[in-house]
């Protein structure tokens, strides 16, 4: 039977359902890296499928297991940015000799099937249960936490890679391109929207009702960027350890104002994965188990053009009541926040919505303005995010893992690392991960 | 500003049409009895059901600004050479909750009145000649 995706109903997206019913029942125990590139060479070594499995025989090695215990894989299918493979470009023939091929001839290169994961590792001779977790890792994160809960599989990998080619896409690419719009652009791009506006939009709204500017984004953007060349996975440290400064920040240009360059991420290549199991069995495991608290999902469905920021503010404190409720916790919990960050404009609506540290609606760019460094009293955003070590929407979940097992090297927070929150991508659509050192 | 061409579905026809007779309509939920744009096959309120019953009501055309950003680094070829422009969100005087997109026509680069009443118009797209709907501010 083929790979399907997780069904709706293994996903907490409605308030009022009482503590998660497996709190502490799964743990995180290994992480695995590719290497990060900012596209690809096209040569076997580097391609998504060899990345991927790269991350996933770390992920196993760093957990401590042999492969035959792997029992489920959880993975995210879709791992384009936006850059599609031409329709008239051959795949590389090394890459066809190398790899076994499912019926999907851009498998592995440009998105990777449960199938061709299993067909190209061997040595996981026995996974029973394979899920997609769509979207991205915090999808997936949700979907195989649910897995193991439920008992559907006891030593689970959690994987997510992204691929990333030559040349633009978006800007004057296909339907940017053309003198006519179908689909869903007749009512967004026609008038020339990039990526970014709907959030950038959102801003200025947010700024005009609690009275801020743009200006003070800069201390958090400039975090993002010191934090994440600490996290040696990720991509600016690996190829362009670039210190920014407030001056390089303010002085940025405007890509749809009020967003600037660096309040977007950059596009890159690299996978990650995770080994999640049961506190028993991560007992004989080679690192310490991050127990998880809650999964959280958040599935608002937008009136029309938008989210404008009112459903935003809705959308992310109703999460951060998921949050709460099925952990049991509350704000002053949480050791650290890893919420989503790529746009850096809308990470205040997460902070926000969680209460981090106490923030109220509209306080968050005075608390950036405070010290939210990995060596403060309210770490924000330790891992530094997309916008710190790249486009990967997977830095927030490694980094919560590190930073509790005492891993997480430069990065780690000086105050003790207890319980932290990751999770995005968008504040009107993601799910959240609740993380903690002890079964709660 | 010169715009792409809407391409018209089966869905979208009718507000398209009513663009090219400088009116504009849109989709209403005659199962819970509720706006919707961008016009969709199924009602896209929460809990509607079966949410596929729609008829067009006829909007007065006026409104007024949500909001906006400025846009530096289009990716629409033919809206490039206008940068920087203003996207504006308007939303409908009969029920905000419904937004459209506009270019302000006759509004200054990033002097966007907020809150600002503005009344609809309909700007013909050089491709085919199909009209989309514009706001300008009025008052």
């Amino acid at each position: 039977m083929p790979t399907q995706n997780a069904p709706a109903s293994m996903y907490r997206s409605t308030e009022g359902l009482g503590i998660w019913e497996h709190k502490g029942k799964v743990a995180a125990v290994g992480i695995g890296h590719s290497p990060t590139a900012r596209r690809w060479d096209e040569t076997t070594d580097t391609s998504l499928g060899a990345w991927s499995i790269l991350a996933l025989r770390r992920a196993i090695e760093d957990a401590g297991v042999r492969p035959d215990e792997v029992d489920g894989l959880v993975m995210a299918q879709e791992t384009s940015t936006g850059s599609p493979w031409p329709s008239d470009k051959p795949i590389p023939p090394d890459f066809l000799n190398t790899y076994k091929s499912t019926d999907n001839p851009l498998d592995g290169i440009a998105r990777l099937s449960a199938d061709w994961i299993l067909m190209n590792m061997p040595e996981l001779t026995n996974v029973n249960f394979t899920m997609y977790g769509p979207g991205c890792m915090s999808n997936a994160v949700v979907t195989a936490a649910q897995a193991v809960g439920e008992g559907l599989t006891e030593v689970c990998l959690v994987l997510k890679g992204w691929h990333n080619f030559g040349g633009r896409y978006y800007v004057g690419q296909g339907a940017a391109g053309g003198n006519t719009v179908s689909g869903p652009g007749k009512y967004s791009t026609l008038w020339g929207t990039v990526a970014c506006y709907t959030t950038a939009m959102q801003f200025e709204a947010y700024c005009r009702k609690y009275g801020k500017n743009h200006d003070m984004m800069a201390p958090f953007v400039v975090n993002e960027k010191r934090n994440g060349l600490m996290f040696p996975e990720g991509f600016w440290a690996q190829h362009r350890p670039e210190v920014l400064t407030v001056e390089d920040y303010l002085a940025a240009r405007w890509i749809a104002k009020p967003a600037n360059l660096f309040d977007n991420d950059i596009p890159i290549m690299a996978s990650a994965a995770y080994l999640f199991t049961t506190p028993e069995r991560a007992k004989d495991m080679k690192q310490k188990p991050v127990y998880i608290l809650n999964v959280a999902s958040d599935r608002t469905q937008v009136r029309s053009f938008g989210p404008t920021l009112e459903e935003a503010e809705a959308a992310t404190d109703e999460t951060g009541r998921k949050i709460y409720e099925g952990s049991g916790l509350s704000p002053s919990d949480l050791s650290f926040e890893n919420m989503y960050d790529g746009f850096t404009l809308f990470h205040q609506f997460h902070l926000e919505g969680i209460r981090f540290a106490g923030v109220q609606r509209g306080e968050a760019l005075d608390f950036y303005a405070t010290d939210i460094t990995i060596e403060g009293p309210n770490p924000a955003s330790p891992s530094g995010g997309n916008a710190g070590a790249g486009r990967t929407r997977f830095w927030m979940h490694t980094d919560s893992i590190q930073q509790i097992q005492g891993r997480a090297g430069a990065r780690q927070i000086s105050k003790p690392a207890e319980i932290g929150v990751s999770g995005g991508p968008t504040p009107t659509g993601g799910n959240f991960t609740v993380w903690s050192s002890t079964p709660g | 500003m010169p715009k792409q061409s809407p391409v018209p579905d089966e869905v979208d026809k009718p507000f398209w049409d009513a663009a090219n007779e400088d009116r504009l309509v849109i989709q209403y939920c005659t199962d819970c009895n509720m706006l919707q744009h961008p016009p969709a096959a199924t009602c896209n309120i929460p809990g509607c059901e079966p949410g596929n019953n729609f008829e067009w009501r006829e909007m007065s055309g006026r409104g007024r600004v949500y909001g906006y950003g400025v846009m530096y680094d289009c990716p629409v070829t033919i809206l490039a050479e206008d940068q920087p422009f203003n996207i504006a969100v308007v939303e409908l005087e009969e029920d905000p909750g419904i937004k459209m997109l506009s270019h302000l026509p006759g509004t200054p680069v990033d002097d966007v009145p907020v809150g600002a009443p503005v009344q609809v118009e309909f700007e013909v797209t050089p491709t085919t000649g199909q009209k989309v709907p514009e706001w300008r501010v009025v008052g």
